[in-house]
């Protein structure tokens, strides 16, 4: 394509000053496989389109009240040609599970099986409308309806709110039923108790349903601090929310006896189940003590995580929070077992709800993938997903910790994710330089500075869809890395190499935010 | 288990280096109590794909495709025509299994895209700055008014009567936990919307007034007046879009004065998907605005050769840096709709939004006339894009849509449904009309729904 190179190269670059490694400059920037492509906006046209419609006929009456749109819009298009190949240069730039490892610990990067996305695109759950006769949907009806029982049987719990849209849309429906919970009793509590380790979304959320956010501390063994968060129960507290399998990566033995204390108090618990991956169809959450847990689809059960979204976070719910799940929900007739919606039409059916989450249903699409993954594992692969998923954790644990800081190696088996820390890096080297070279090795890199309770955080999850194979060339690879990290290795502050992109100015594109193409 | 790679002889291989005897001792953490033995029970065993692909497409044949039928539902989702292209695009593994772009160095095929969908979005709203998604048209349509109480410190937001009633639930749901005030209304019937009562309604405690456009009943109107009576009194005007091809036709809402402008982009690229997965869209006119945005947002930048790079930027307004001061818990936003909105608006161009609102605005104009012209019912809007109201002359519109389904046509969406216990609305019936609908469609839905209301008491 020969558009404009607004890369900032220039024919005249030596190679050190081009960055390329060996081998001539290119004319175009471009170098083999690896190719720049400009913006839209620079090779589109206004007059240009990839459809074939018929032309605006300028006479035509129209009925839009004098509202005519008469000034150019400012988009361009690319016929169908072009907007394959610009788009397909584009995903050349990106990496994913298709491609290799992708060990970003909490966030489950676990292969997506295509028979989810064949069966998401049947007309018959693709191309139908949310508000369809419910007589013409049953089908789809059902579809929310039994991964609805799949997801309380798996977690032990005797309710499901399915609408909410991603993860953190789960917990805010799980805070929301909570504090409708503690006002139906007349009971005004103020605060929410939040682990330090625990994701930025629950504080987020917590505070956004007006609750104050308190930190509970975690123990040197990396758990909750039973003793202080005992010690902070009152008649205040409206909830603890937890993450089990912590963001250390442990399992909270002492969860239970957490929940009966909190629910001693009047409060109670949610858990974040972000990291259901590695207690699935193993341990049920329900007997452990939970209020309320939300359910990653794109997490546990393999829907894609599409390079930020669309999620889905379905959220299960206690027999007391149950009567305040959010609008709409599913039922199925005792007369002729149909299935119908509950919702505002009906609303004497429901109990006091909390209200309403989102427009229409939920996540139908992730929930036809969902349904397809779990009835493709069945309850005899789910455990073994979850089995695999730890077993690979802690060979990657016990296969670093030897020259790695894993600040919780003692602390008993890691459950999905193993935790690392930076300490004893040379050369003022970072866990940051240590994400980069692997990047140039060829992996994405775990997850970096998080949890926050260890210094400069490496959290690896390598999840159950992984050959043992490949995950041995993984630990050789960062093991390789590590080593320059701890000997001061330089060039690695310079890493990555061999991305399409060297490391960014972040902080200029803060400081003079450029968030739209401008000519 | 096809999607396992480990055999048995990994596992043990894998057990002994970490030293332990079986897999339940990396479990020794969990409870006893809690410990599962064996499959859970009350559900069945792995299946193949084939067997899988039966069930499933067993349940997907209960259901009545849109494709299949004369279809004219909307209400805030419309069925277009999606290019073929877009799919194949959306199906490349590097963009369908990539994350959240936190290393950009390898990231920039979803960061350029989502660059380039911040303009389309921007450009469609006539605003400044959009960010790179939401999760729907009504969650953002709440991020909106969250956004106007930070900026003007106040707490009262006036939302339109006909403002789609989902979107106004999902406000009301949010501030009654928040504690702002809602000033909520039920639609007017009128031919036009009922500006002069919604402009009475904004005081000077008002932090925003919310307006669809076009609005639930299809109306659309010059929103001029009210940006103006807004600013005049120090708050915002939200207006919220649901159908985006509309605004190929009809002035954006930043050419009326809207200062956050929040919609649906389903329409484009996304389909029907019986509610979801949507795209929120969410745009500021003036750039003052946008470190009180919620989301993402993708800004360009260079990398360290100079080169032009787009990385996620002023993230210091979000929930992983500022944890309880974030200005939204959003985390996974749509980023994939995303994605099949831009290829599918790059498809287009502007010549081809043009022409496709063009053409779903000449078959509603059809549309309109001769379901006119059935006795007992009348077209309620004076203006409207593609989706318009009908009176059906005191006949119960649920009942209608009902018989109309059982004479395999998918009429439209009875408002009834969506104002339960609002008598005037229980004869309304709302028509949408796209580039999809065939003359022949619309020819059946007029004898149908002649013969539906003849026979319905």
């Amino acid at each position: 394509m020969n558009a404009p190179n607004k890369s900032g190269w220039k024919p005249e670059m030596t190679h050190a000053e081009s960055g390329f490694l060996g081998g001539p400059v290119t004319t175009t920037g471009n170098r083999g496989l690896m190719l720049e492509e400009p913006l839209l906006f620079e090779i589109g046209r206004k007059d240009v389109t990839g459809v074939d419609l018929p032309d605006v006929d300028a006479k035509a009456p129209t009925r839009f009240g004098g509202l005519a749109r008469n000034e150019a819009i400012g988009l361009v298009g690319l016929t169908e040609p072009e907007t394959v190949r610009h788009y397909t240069r584009l995903s050349r730039q990106n990496y994913g599970i298709d491609l290799g490892f992708f060990p970003l610990g909490s966030c489950t990067m676990k292969h997506n099986p295509r028979l989810n996305e064949k069966m998401a695109r049947l007309p018959g759950f693709a191309d139908i409308h949310p508000l369809a006769p419910q007589s013409t949907v049953q089908g789809a009806l059902e579809v929310v309806h039994q991964l609805g029982h799949w997801l309380c049987t798996l977690t032990g719990m005797p309710a499901v709110a399915m609408s909410p849209k991603a993860g953190a849309h789960g917990e805010l429906c799980g805070i929301l039923a909570i504090r409708a919970a503690h006002e139906a009793r007349g009971d005004a509590r103020e605060v929410v108790l939040v682990p330090e380790s625990a994701h930025g979304t629950n504080p987020a959320t917590a505070a956004f349903a007006n609750y104050r956010v308190e930190d509970i501390p975690a123990t040197p063994e990396g758990r909750v601090d039973v003793a202080a968060l005992k010690a902070r129960l009152g008649p205040d507290v409206a909830a603890v929310m937890i993450t089990n399998p912590n963001t250390c990566g442990l399992f909270e033995k002492d969860f239970r006896e957490i929940a009966d204390a909190v629910h001693a108090i009047g409060g109670y618990v949610y858990c974040d189940g972000a990291n259901f991956n590695a207690i699935v169809g193993k341990v049920r959450p329900g007997d452990l003590g939970v209020d309320a847990m939300h359910i990653n689809l794109h997490k546990t059960f393999s829907t894609p995580h599409g390079g930020g979204g669309p999620g889905s976070g379905p959220v299960v719910l206690s027999e007391a929070l149950a009567p305040y799940a959010p609008l709409p929900f599913i039922r199925q007739s005792a007369d002729d077992d149909s299935f119908y919606l509950v919702e505002e039409e009906n609303r004497e059916e429901s109990g006091p709800t909390f209200g309403r989450m989102t427009a229409f249903h939920g996540q139908m699409g992730m929930f036809t993938r969902a349904l397809t993954y779990i009835l493709s594992h069945g309850a005899d692969g789910l455990k073994q997903v979850a089995e695999d998923a730890v077993l690979n954790a802690n060979y990657i644990l016990r296969s670093m910790d030897d020259i790695l800081h894993a600040p919780f190696a003692d602390s008993g088996p890691c459950m999905h994710e193993a935790l690392f820390g930076d300490k004893d890096f040379g050369g003022g080297l970072t866990t940051l330089d240590v994400a980069k070279g692997l990047i140039d090795e060829g992996y994405h890199p775990m997850t970096v500075y998080f949890p926050l309770v260890v210094h400069g955080a490496m959290l690896v999850e390598p999840t159950e869809t992984e050959s043992k194979a490949g995950i041995d060339q993984f630990i050789t690879a960062f093991r390789a890395v590590v080593e320059r990290a701890l000997a001061g290795d330089e060039a690695l502050k310079q890493a990555p190499y061999y991305s399409p992109r060297r490391r960014l100015d972040e902080t200029g594109a803060a400081r003079k935010p450029k968030l739209a193409y401008e000519g | 288990m096809r999607y396992l790679p480990l055999t048995d002889n990994d596992r043990q291989a894998m057990l002994a280096k970490i030293g332990a005897k079986c897999v339940d001792d990396l479990f020794v953490d969990v409870p006893e109590v809690a410990r599962l033995n064996g499959p859970i029970h009350g559900l069945p065993m792995h299946a193949s794909e084939m067997a899988v692909e039966r069930h499933m497409k067993k349940l997907a044949a209960k259901n009545m495709a849109a494709g299949d039928v004369p279809f004219f539902l909307g209400a805030g989702a419309y069925r277009h025509h999606v290019p073929a292209s877009v799919d194949t695009i959306i199906q490349r593994g590097e963009f369908l299994t990539a994350y959240t772009p936190y290393q950009p160095e390898i990231a920039q095929g979803t960061l350029q895209m989502l660059f380039e969908f911040q303009t389309q979005v921007a450009r469609l709203y006539g605003c400044a700055v959009a960010n790179a998604s939401l999760y729907d048209g009504s969650t953002a349509c709440w991020e909106a008014v969250a956004m106007a109480t930070r900026v003007t410190k106040r707490k009262r937001a006036v939302l339109s009567g006909a403002l789609h009633p989902h979107y106004a639930q999902v406000v009301k749901t949010m501030a009654h936990f928040t504690g702002d005030e809602i000033a909520d209304a039920l639609p007017a019937i009128t031919p036009d919307p009922e500006l002069a009562g919604l402009i009475a309604r904004i005081d000077e405690e008002t932090a925003c007034v919310v307006v669809q456009y076009p609005d639930i009943l299809g109306r659309i109107s010059d929103l001029t007046p009210v940006a103006e009576a807004a600013h005049a009194k120090g708050a915002l005007l939200v207006v919220v879009n649901t159908e985006p091809v509309a605004l190929g036709a009809i002035k954006s809402p930043g050419e009326m004065g809207a200062d956050i402008v929040v919609g649906e982009g389903q329409s484009l690229g996304v389909g029907l998907q019986f509610g979801g997965p949507y795209l929120g869209l969410f745009a500021v006119r003036d750039p003052k605005h946008v470190r009180q945005m919620p989301g993402r947002l993708c800004g360009e930048t260079t990398d360290a050769e100079g080169k032009r790079a787009f990385v996620l930027t002023l993230s210091t307004r979000e929930q992983h840096i500022r944890r309880e001061k974030a200005t939204s818990n959003i985390c996974t936003n749509s980023g994939l709709c995303a994605l099949a909105f831009t290829v599918h608006m790059t498809l287009l161009g502007e010549t081809g939004l043009r022409q496709l609102a063009a053409e779903n605005h000449r078959l509603a104009c059809l549309a309109a006339d001769r379901l006119a012209r059935v006795p007992g019912v009348e077209v309620l809007n004076n203006a409207f894009f593609n989706e318009f109201t009908l009176m059906l002359g005191g006949k119960p519109a649920r009942e209608i849509i009902r018989d109309l389904a059982d004479r395999g046509v998918l009429g439209g969406v009875s408002l009834g449904r969506l104002y339960p216990g609002v008598d005037a609305l229980e004869h309304a019936l709302l028509v949408a009309v796209t580039e999809t609908t065939t003359e022949e469609d619309i020819e059946r839905l007029a004898q149908e729904l002649e013969a539906s209301i003849k026979e319905t008491v």
